[in-house]
């Protein structure tokens, strides 16, 4: 999926993942696509509920080797 | 302000004493409505943490002045961001060491009473999760029964008692938490003691626990006495310690049953269940103090903090000892069931020596309320 920018929050717990997603779509403009790469198993859900509550869209959501793959389109 | 912090052994001592605390939640919705620390005076506001990134302004006004009031999360950082921008505006509060991750995790140990010539029995209360476990001491020995995956603290508590574990026990293959049973054994040299007939799957040696087997503790005679009691699960074993206490494992609990579906189908269970509750359990004596596997909800607690209660007590009193009509209590067992503890198989594999998750996986198996009982 094509991404206009990619964030590596790898590494974070809790709650360095959503404050860097938080930031990261700040900087895009409505309709652009954020990639985040998270190690925090918690981000699924929070990740998930935040992008909801924002009004933003996660487009996809992939796991792999632990680490947690997500594409949030900003609304 | 300062931030405080609070042990989950703190928390655990303010639901024992009842006492009053206000706990801002700050996990998702969907995590706190499945799943948080309880207490009979206790009061709630969710609001998550990546609502709260930009301020807590929004909440002050629900955050009261006159009481505790205790931030909690999954594993501690949001909590203490939160906790630290309250302080800022100018409260008083505290953050949960570890969050859930280690209330879940915390044991209090809680003496329910003596045994013959000086022996005693513990029983652990696993106050996150609701699992109860127990250890039995006489004369420099000790038998851990239903232990949790958080070996060390029986390790050192049989150690501070001065007892070594020469028993560990599972009354039967558990769905809903990871035994440290194995470990325990392994590392003190006990013998291990599992039903049979839930141990089909097993890849470890144990030694088969079957009814009217005796286990003795120490020189003096603290006999544990087992006896078959299926329904939970096919191999579920009871026992009679001292003839004074029954350790009802998930058949039997305070305020509610065991349910017969996370091992198999509901169906093929509720008969021996229903024999278990309604014929065994009636010929035992009424004066045995019931210590069971688990509570749910936390009037089952006494005073003191432990879970017990006469059998004949439950006679009159438990809903699921009291339903006359087998069809009745077939349909309660087996329908409207509430929902299967978290990772229950994955659960059952890993106690049956199948697969071997590390510490956070095992962590995340875990998380949530045990779900072992019907109402």
């Amino acid at each position: 999926m094509e991404a206009t920018k990619v964030l590596d929050a790898k590494g974070f717990a809790c709650p360095m993942p959503i404050i860097k997603t938080k930031k990261a779509i700040g900087e895009l403009e409505t309709g652009q696509v954020l990639e985040v790469h998270t190690t925090d198993k918690g981000a699924k859900n929070d990740l998930t509920a935040w992008a909801k509550s924002g009004g933003h869209e996660v487009l996809k959501y992939e796991e792999e080797n632990s680490v947690l793959t997500f594409w949030i389109k900003k609304g | 302000m300062t931030v405080n912090v609070m042990t989950s052994k703190e928390v655990t001592k303010t639901v024992f004493n009842n006492e009053e605390l206000f706990i801002l939640d700050v996990r998702n919705a969907s995590d706190f409505n499945d799943w948080k620390i309880e207490g009979e005076n206790f009061e709630y506001l969710n609001v998550p943490y990546f609502e709260l990134l930009d301020g807590v302004e929004e909440i002050m006004e629900e955050i009261p002045t006159n009481k505790k009031v205790l931030v909690v999360c999954a594993k501690e950082g949001s909590s203490v961001m939160v906790a630290e921008m309250l302080s800022d505006a100018g409260l008083n509060v505290s953050y949960l060491k570890g969050g859930m991750k280690a209330w879940s995790e915390h044991l209090e140990p809680v003496k329910v009473g003596d045994l013959n010539d000086g022996g005693e029995i513990y029983q652990f209360v696993r106050i996150g999760k609701g699992c109860l476990s127990y250890m039995v001491l006489s004369n420099g020995e000790a038998a851990v029964i239903d232990a949790t995956r958080m070996t060390d603290i029986y390790l050192d508590f049989a150690e501070n008692m001065g007892a070594k574990i020469k028993h560990v026990i599972d009354t039967h293959l558990h769905a809903d938490h990871i035994s440290g049973g194995r470990t325990i054994a392994e590392k003190t040299d006990a013998v291990y003691w599992l039903p049979p007939k839930d141990a089909t799957e097993v890849t470890f040696d144990y030694q088969p626990l079957e009814d009217g087997n005796d286990i003795t503790i120490g020189n003096t005679t603290i006999n544990i006495a087992a006896l078959y009691s299926p329904g939970h699960t096919i191999g579920s074993t009871s026992f009679a310690v001292d003839k004074k206490f029954l350790i009802s494992g998930d058949i039997l609990f305070i305020d509610s049953i065991g349910r017969p579906d996370l091992a198999g189908k509901a169906e093929d269970w509720v008969g021996d269940l229903r024999e278990t509750l309604y014929k065994r359990y009636r010929e035992l004596s009424e004066e045995l103090i019931v210590l069971p596997a688990h509570f749910m909800i936390i009037d089952e607690l006494n005073d003191d903090g432990s879970v017990s209660e006469k059998l004949g007590a439950l006679f009159v009193k438990n809903h699921g000892l009291n339903i006359e009509d087998e069809n009745e209590f077939r349909k309660l067992v087996t329908e409207n069931l509430p929902p299967q503890p978290n990772a229950y198989q994955e659960i059952r594999e890993t106690n049956m020596g199948k697969i071997n998750p590390d510490m956070d996986q095992q962590r995340e198996m875990e998380i949530g309320p045990n779900r072992c009982a019907v109402r």
